[in-house]
């Protein structure tokens, strides 16, 4: 019973990070069709920035709770960095066949990976002091770090607060109309510019978000955003290229399975992932949610 | 219909039924084409020609209802056993292989219907044969002094005729011709549908023809077919048609108005 | 009537010189040279099948990675478990196990276009290098396989011969052949009645169904035709590398596959070949310079899309046409 416990705690950890990650995606393609090939890197952005500032802080007398909303540069980090790639190199390019626009955010994953490694070097960074600071929680016979739980709650607060803004606001209005007829909103006076940047600069919140939220249990390394992109990609194709439900669902289902995936069958975690997305492609192009 | 009884109906449809969600697009419609015959199908917009067309070419499926090609249930079929059984189609928005030399478009057509697009290994052009007929069915067309430039980048009418010729150049049974004068001015008109007309019944086609210029319908139709809300509204010669009440209520009075 | 008609015939002349100097190449210049061009020559053959896809289907797959690995890994595993030797047999061997995965992924790709066939494409090359990362006991793991250097045609390297002077030698001639081969071959597949098929699917799939082309199944044979190039470049590349890892199926060489492909101009059949040809010059240099040739590649990548979308190609195009017209306003002396 415990152990199904934190299989599912486990599960739910990882999708909650998965969910800043591919939600990130999935928003920025609901809105603009671009499918942000960088957008792992500034997951990595954000995971770096927050080890870095935290890294410079701790021992110098800040108080611990400070540290954990320190860690929030690692976000305004990266949404700064989006608000200024957006107008300057993706902007040229939507009148461009979306072959192009592929090619440039690729073009973009390779500078910033590099980018990452210049400034921060090849060592991995850890604030591995926020995670034990946290303690651990008894859950019957087993302990379960408190840091993963606040994980998991912070996800489901950026889920909601998501739902929130893109329900109950004008900017989410604005965003949808957008997002379903951009000329339409054009029309009727929508400033298109001005939404996309603000939905690319959200979309990097996120994922810096999920790099930040991280970065105390798992550190940063070079070479995270890649492989992050590669899992959010499967929770969108799973959940549906710009929808924020399908990416929550996605998540989860991609957290359930990769934490089967383990202790199950170690060897083929990965393929197993990868193979459930080509599998729900081929069963529903658009995804479990997408508007087909 | 009673008249056509004695005529070969080459096509059938019977309560044929497409519906996107509330709009009843094509609704219960009983439509057939005699062989040899070119038919005008009229109606404003949105009177379901179109889908009409979509649904017995295959490119939507059908709700219910039957399609029966020359005595064949054809409901089912994909839209390559529709063509391999000689239903081909023009489109109301041009549907061209923009990047391909007009030649080109044409030469893929006859290549297609001769089943020689599986060739992996032999030069098109050194395919006299294929060139030839298609140099042929361009100059039919109108179009031969345009033979090496690219479909986009050719004049709406010289697109609107190409589409057209692409179609013919499948050799069809049954060719549909959506809207074939749509988009170009009124002077271009008549010399777009008498080059279509002309070559259509030079090579004995049965011909399905949208037109929304009353004109050039009664000109060149002497079966028309009138749709209204997804419905056959009448059937008959032009006279009947111009003297039908509910047509002269429901299209002719639009006309006019347009 | 010759079957070469004019334009046809103007290429095999414009083919000619660029072969002989090919030819002639090991002869006056150092032999790392010959085997960088070697490599780059092995990269253009994948370029090439990749854009039967991309320049002439339509398609953008981001995982041809896939294709060049089994190729590959298809060499290595021969070559280990069945102590082949000969190289016409491992082409072979890689050649069938890329036809087969291509057959089967493309049975799954072909039915999406746009983003979801680049992602789908994606998620399936991604299994497979997985796979090669996990199953380290039959892979190698990162430290990957080691292959011997093979007998061309029934002859073995000579004993004692330096490994370097084979390759940029005997091995060199034996790409070139290959080269030569794989592009004439594909030269004439997209000039054929199949390759304006698959063209006529890029431009406007709709109707290319309404003229009878059954566009699955086109897209199906292109995408395998695709991976049989792909793999014999992977195959073709063993020997050169003398190690097969899993670097080789990792997303990121379909990404440099991409890259090659728009570097030359994918809307050419030629701009692939010399989009791989420089941009294995260019990656050559660039990590030889600096640590962050990543990044340098990313920034030639941004310029090239933001200021030269057509390739070099296209921008040879543009200038020979600029200097023609130029020509023609000068009148004749
Ligand atoms: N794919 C579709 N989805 C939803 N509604 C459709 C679709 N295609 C057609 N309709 C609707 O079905 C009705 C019939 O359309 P159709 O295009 O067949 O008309 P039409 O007679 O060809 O008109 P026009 O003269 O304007 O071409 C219209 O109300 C149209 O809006
Ligand atoms: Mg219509």
């Amino acid at each position: 019973m415990d152990t199904l416990l934190i299989h599912i705690l486990n599960s739910l950890l990882y999708a909650a990070v998965l969910f800043l990650i591919a939600g990130g995606l999935s928003l920025i393609y609901g809105v603009m069709h671009i499918v942000n090939l960088a957008h792992g890197n500034l997951y990595a952005f954000g995971a770096f920035v927050a080890a870095w500032t935290v890294g410079l802080l701790v021992g110098g007398g800040t108080p611990t709770p400070v540290l954990y909303l320190v860690l929030l540069a690692g976000p305004v980090v990266a949404a700064a960095l989006g608000a200024v790639l957006e107008p300057t190199l993706l902007r040229p390019l939507y009148q461009r066949p979306e072959e192009y626009q592929l090619l440039i955010t690729f073009g973009l994953l390779l500078i910033l990976e590099d980018l990452i490694r210049l400034i921060w070097g090849p060592y991995p960074l850890s604030v591995s002091s926020l995670f034990e600071g946290m303690g651990s929680l008894n859950i019957g016979e087993s302990i379960y770090p408190t840091y993963n739980l606040a994980v998991i709650v912070v996800g489901g607060l950026a889920a909601v607060g998501l739902w929130a803004f893109i329900y109950r606001t004008q900017f989410g209005v604005v965003l949808r109309a957008t997002s379903q007829n951009m000329r339409m909103a054009q029309a009727m006076g929508v400033n298109v510019n001005r939404v996309y940047v603000q939905a690319f600069t959200l979309g990097c919140f996120m994922a810096g978000l999920g790099g930040a939220i991280v970065v105390p249990q798992q550190g940063a390394v070079l070479g995270m955003g890649v492989d992050a992109l590669i899992l959010a990609f499967v929770v969108v194709v799973i959940g549906g290229l710009g929808s924020l439900e399908g990416a929550l669902v996605g998540a989860l289902m991609v957290g359930v399975v990769r934490e089967l995936g383990i202790n199950l069958f170690p060897e083929v975690e990965l393929a197993v992932l990868y193979l459930m997305a080509a599998v729900v492609l081929l069963i529903r192009p658009a995804g479990q949610f997408g508007r087909a | 219909m009673e008249e056509d009884a004695r005529a070969v109906s080459l096509l059938k449809t019977t309560q044929l039924t497409k519906y996107f969600g509330e709009t009843h697009a094509v609704d219960h419609v009983d439509f057939t084409v005699t062989e040899g015959e070119v038919l005008a199908l009229i109606g404003s917009n949105g009177a379901g020609k179109t889908t009409l067309i979509n649904l017995i070419s295959g490119l939507i499926p059908v709700d219910s209802g039957a399609i029966v090609f020359q005595g064949a249930d054809i409901t089912r079929d994909s839209i390559h056993e529709k063509i391999a059984r000689g239903i081909a189609r023009s489109f109301q928005l041009v549907n061209l292989f923009d990047q391909l030399t007009t030649l080109d478009n044409l030469a893929l057509a006859i290549f297609s219907r001769d089943g020689k697009t599986r060739k992996l290994f032999t030069l098109s052009d050194a395919d006299r044969a294929v060139r030839d007929e298609a140099v042929a069915v361009l100059q039919q067309f109108g179009l031969a002094n345009k033979a090496g430039m690219v479909a986009g980048g050719l004049s709406q009418g010289e697109r609107k005729l190409l589409d057209v010729a692409v179609a013919y150049a499948l050799k069809p049974k049954l060719l549909f011709l959506d809207e074939p004068t749509s988009g170009v001015s009124t002077r271009e008109k008549a010399p777009i549908m008498d080059i279509i007309t002309s070559v259509v019944r030079a090579g004995k086609i049965t011909a399905v023809i949208v037109e929304h210029d009353m004109d050039v319908v009664f000109k060149y139709c002497p079966r028309i077919v009138a749709m209204h809300q997804g419905t056959i509204l009448a059937d008959g010669t032009p006279e009947e048609i111009r003297n039908n009440a509910q047509v002269t209520a429901n299209l002719l009075g639009a006309q006019a108005q347009s | 009537m010759s079957p070469v008609s004019g334009p046809n015939r103007r290429v095999l002349v414009a083919a000619g010189p660029i072969v002989v100097v090919l030819l002639i190449l090991p002869w006056v210049v150092e032999p790392y040279q010959t085997v960088l061009l070697s490599y780059g020559l092995v990269f253009a053959i994948a370029a090439l099948g990749f854009n039967l896809l991309l320049g002439y289907t339509g398609l953008l797959s981001f995982g041809h990675s896939a294709y060049f690995g089994v190729g590959a890994y298809a060499v290595a595993f021969t070559v280990k478990y069945l102590k082949v030797g000969s190289m016409e047999l491992l082409l072979l061997a890689g050649i069938l196990a890329s036809a087969l995965v291509a057959a089967v992924f493309g049975l799954v790709c072909v039915r999406y276009t746009r983003i979801f066939f680049g992602i789908l494409t994606l998620a399936l090359s991604q299994v497979l290098w997985s796979l090669a990362f996990k199953f380290f006991w039959v892979t190698g793991g990162t430290d990957g396989l080691r292959v011997p250097t093979p007998t061309l045609l029934g002859v073995s390297i000579d004993a004692g011969q330096d490994k370097m002077a084979f390759l940029a030698h005997r091995y060199y001639y034996y790409v070139l052949v290959l080269f030569v081969a794989a592009t004439a071959v594909m030269w004439v597949i997209v000039h054929s009645p199949f390759g304006k098929a698959l063209q006529a699917i890029r431009d406007n799939e709709t109707r290319a169904e309404f003229v009878g082309v059954q566009v699955w199944h086109y897209r199906w044979v292109a995408f395998l035709i695709s991976g049989v190039f792909t793999g014999l470049a992977g195959a073709l590349w063993v020997p050169l590398n003398g190690l097969t890892t899993p670097d080789i199926l990792v997303w990121n060489f379909s990404g440099e596959i991409v890259f090659f492909t728009v570097l030359g101009g994918f809307k050419t059949f030629a701009g692939p070949i010399v989009g791989a040809v420089v941009f294995n010059y260019l990656k050559t240099f660039a990590v030889g310079y600096t640590v962050y040739w990543q990044m340098f590649l990313g920034v030639v990548l941004v310029t090239l899309v933001l200021a030269l979308p057509t390739g070099i190609m296209g921008m040879v195009a543009r200038l020979s046409q600029k200097w023609s017209q130029k020509w023609k306003r000068t009148p004749a002396p």
